[in-house]
């Protein structure tokens, strides 16, 4: 562990962390605004389509963070691994001219992603406020469903990052797994619009409706559905170790890769 | 241990190669469907290299293009991992492939250098120190603040070079592009490593060019073919590589000749031209590399019809820029040949002073009608050869020639 946070390397993590964001809103009139705007229209336009057009949502208790909350995530995962997958061949010029750390390349990604989420956090931490959210003791559990996402975040971004290099379909096949997740986890309905129960609790299996789920029940609603009430309490532990199992094997395969990667980018 | 102690890099026995696939298939679809039908070629790029570079040396690898040598260069930077063997460092090794690693026009020259300097690996506090010092010594002090792509292509290469001087650590593996640029640039370079030299630094210079290692290289190791073929003085390195260089140039030759020699083109009927070479004076055999003085000899076959009697053949001779240098005739008749020509297929030998200086010659060849002049066949630059060898290389010809001085 110590090699792997050494000076040096630490160094080079956070010089590639501050050039990705001074080139990521590079020429734009409000530069950072917008990783705190593109959530925030994107709410503005879900909220409007799914409360006023399809009344979903008016069970819910304070359903507009509810629903902010659920999108921030989601686009903190979506991000992060588009991000990602890409980084180990955006820096093909890098690899092969120069011996970094590879993994370093897609660690300064992640933490990127991480940044612009709490930036987004702090637009849902206004809303909460607008809204009259009372936050309770769960809140301090909050930073775990974080966590749990961005490790499982972490292992598909590891895998996706090397798997690219050698399969260059990878990126669309990627976006059509991502849009089909967006459906599948319950981001912008409540999962108790499913008709079906059984339903219901194989989808708060996924890590990410988990995590999400267990989000909002820390910060927003202790009404709303997790994983843990729908099923029980020992069910929880097949989300955390799909989750657990796709860091390992993602790490795995990353390490067996990288060191061709010079050659095969 | 103390022996250990003055190796700065050990290289044990590596093998280096690549897969180089038939069809390249990056795809998921190409893969499924030819699932079993992979099929590579494997390259063997580097094969049981061994060598120890010393502290405070100048090492020099040189090969030709395709060596293996830059393999050799990434394997040291550890850039590739090679398949078997072992290398060790002793020391913080900075690899310069290229100058400006990771540079990017849209940052500023400032953040530029602290990306760049991180990319080497130092951290912030290491480059605060540099700063001003590579600022000052790229001379750009008031474009820092700028982005990088409003710089000239000098001015990069000038920051970029500042990076590379100060940052450097205990072993620098340095590519030959380096030293590409102008004059005044060049001169940089090699001022620096000739401060390099003095300061006692292990370096490793990779290298095609043998005039720079042999201004800085105190041992040279040629690598040609994926093996290292001589590790030891550069005087003795140069040699090895300047003969390596002349069996490529002659093979190089022989091919183009092969591929020329079908072009003859026959313009009439009564003779055709069948063959155009240079050839070895002992062994017949063909042969595209003179030394200087050496007697040239040139070969052309003919086959004259049946109903012709005479005719004119000319060789004569182009550099590649395309200025004719000299021509020869001769007309082959009954007389000159011995015996009617008509029907037959002829030799004709043309000897040929070694009056050519160093570089690559062409050689034309027609054969002609002796009264109209037309041609009947012609060979344009049908075949090439090379000299090598002089030592005066300033001139074309190289003219014998006596001195008489007479005085009252």
């Amino acid at each position: 562990m110590n090699t792997y946070l050494s000076k040096r390397n630490r160094a080079l993590l956070s010089e590639l962390v501050r050039t990705d964001f001074k080139l990521r809103y590079q020429g734009s009139a409000l530069g950072y605004a917008w990783s705190v705007l593109k959530p925030l229209l994107m709410f503005v336009i879900l909220y409007v389509v799914f409360v006023y057009f399809l009344r979903i949502g008016k069970d819910v208790e304070h359903f507009p963070v509810y629903l902010l909350l659920g999108i921030v995530m989601w686009n903190f995962f979506t991000e992060m691994t588009i991000q990602s997958l890409s980084s180990i061949l955006n820096r093909g010029d890098l690899i092969r001219k120069i011996k970094i750390p590879r993994w370093t390349i897609v660690f300064s990604s992640s933490i990127s992603a991480v940044i612009n989420l709490a930036l987004s956090l702090v637009v849902v931490g206004i809303f909460m406020i607008i809204n009259g959210v009372e936050l309770t003791p769960y809140a301090l559990l909050f930073p775990l469903n974080i966590f749990m996402l961005y490790i499982l975040a972490l292992g598909v971004s590891y895998f996706l990052a090397a798997a690219f290099v050698k399969f260059r379909d990878l990126n669309y096949i990627w976006d059509v797994v991502l849009q089909a997740g967006f459906y599948v986890t319950p981001i912008i309905y409540p999962i108790t619009m499913v008709p079906s129960v059984t339903i219901q609790q194989v989808l708060l299996l996924n890590p990410i409706a988990m995590a999400i789920q267990d989000a909002r029940f820390n910060l927003v609603t202790q009404t709303t559905v997790t994983t843990e009430s729908l099923l029980s309490f020992a069910w929880t532990i097949i989300p955390i170790v799909i989750t657990i199992g796709i860091f390992i094997l993602g790490i795995t395969y990353f390490k067996s890769q990288s060191s061709s990667f010079a050659e095969n980018i | 241990m103390s022996e250990h102690k003055d190796i700065a890099i050990s290289v044990k026995g590596i093998n280096k190669s690549f897969k180089l696939p038939h069809e390249r298939q990056n795809s998921l679809k190409s893969r499924l469907i030819n699932f079993h039908k992979r099929s590579y070629n494997i390259q063997h790029a580097l094969q049981d290299i061994s060598f120890e570079i010393e502290k405070g040396e100048f090492f020099g690898i040189v090969g030709r293009n395709g060596s293996g040598k830059s393999t050799l260069l990434k394997l040291l930077a550890g850039i590739y991992t090679q398949d078997s063997g072992t290398i060790e460092v002793d020391g913080k090794l900075t690899p310069f492939i290229e100058l400006g690693v990771g540079f990017n026009p849209e940052l500023s020259g400032r953040d530029n250098v602290y990306l760049n300097g991180a990319l080497l690996g130092f951290n912030r506090t290491e480059m605060n120190e540099m700063y001003s010092d590579i600022v000052e010594f790229a001379e750009l002090d008031k474009f820092m603040d700028q982005k990088l792509k409003n710089y000239s292509s000098g001015m990069q290469v000038r920051l970029a070079f500042s990076i590379a001087i100060r940052a450097s650590t205990d072993i620098l593996v340095l590519d030959e592009v380096l030293a590409v640029g102008d004059e005044a640039f060049q001169r940089k370079c090699y001022d620096y490593f000739n401060k390099l030299k003095e300061e006692k630094k292990t370096v490793v210079l990779v290298s095609h060019d043998m005039s720079a290692v042999r201004r800085f290289c105190t041992r040279v190791a040629v690598v040609d073919r994926s093996e290292v073929k001589f590790i030891g003085d550069t005087d003795a390195a140069a040699d090895i590589y300047r003969n390596l260089n002349l069996e490529s140039t002659e093979d190089a030759s022989k091919k183009t000749n092969k591929r020329r020699s079908l072009k003859t083109q026959n313009v009439s009927e009564g003779c055709k031209i069948l063959g155009l070479r240079t050839i070895d004076e002992k062994s017949r055999k063909e042969k595209a590399l003179f030394a200087p003085n050496e007697k040239l000899i040139i070969e052309t076959s003919l086959k004259v019809a049946k109903d012709i009697e005479e005719v004119k053949l000319s060789i004569s001779f182009n550099n590649p820029g395309g200025v004719a240098l000299t021509a020869l005739n001769k007309v082959i008749d009954e007389k000159s040949a011995g015996g009617s020509i008509a029907g037959k297929t002829i030799k004709i030998e043309w000897v040929v002073d070694g009056v050519f200086n160093d570089g690559k010659y062409l050689v034309t060849a027609s054969a002609s009608n002796v009264e109209s002049g037309r041609d009947y066949s012609r060979s344009i630059n049908g075949t090439e050869f090379n000299i090598v060898g002089w030592k005066d290389t300033d001139f074309i010809l190289h003219t014998d020639y006596e001195v008489k001085i007479i005085t009252d």
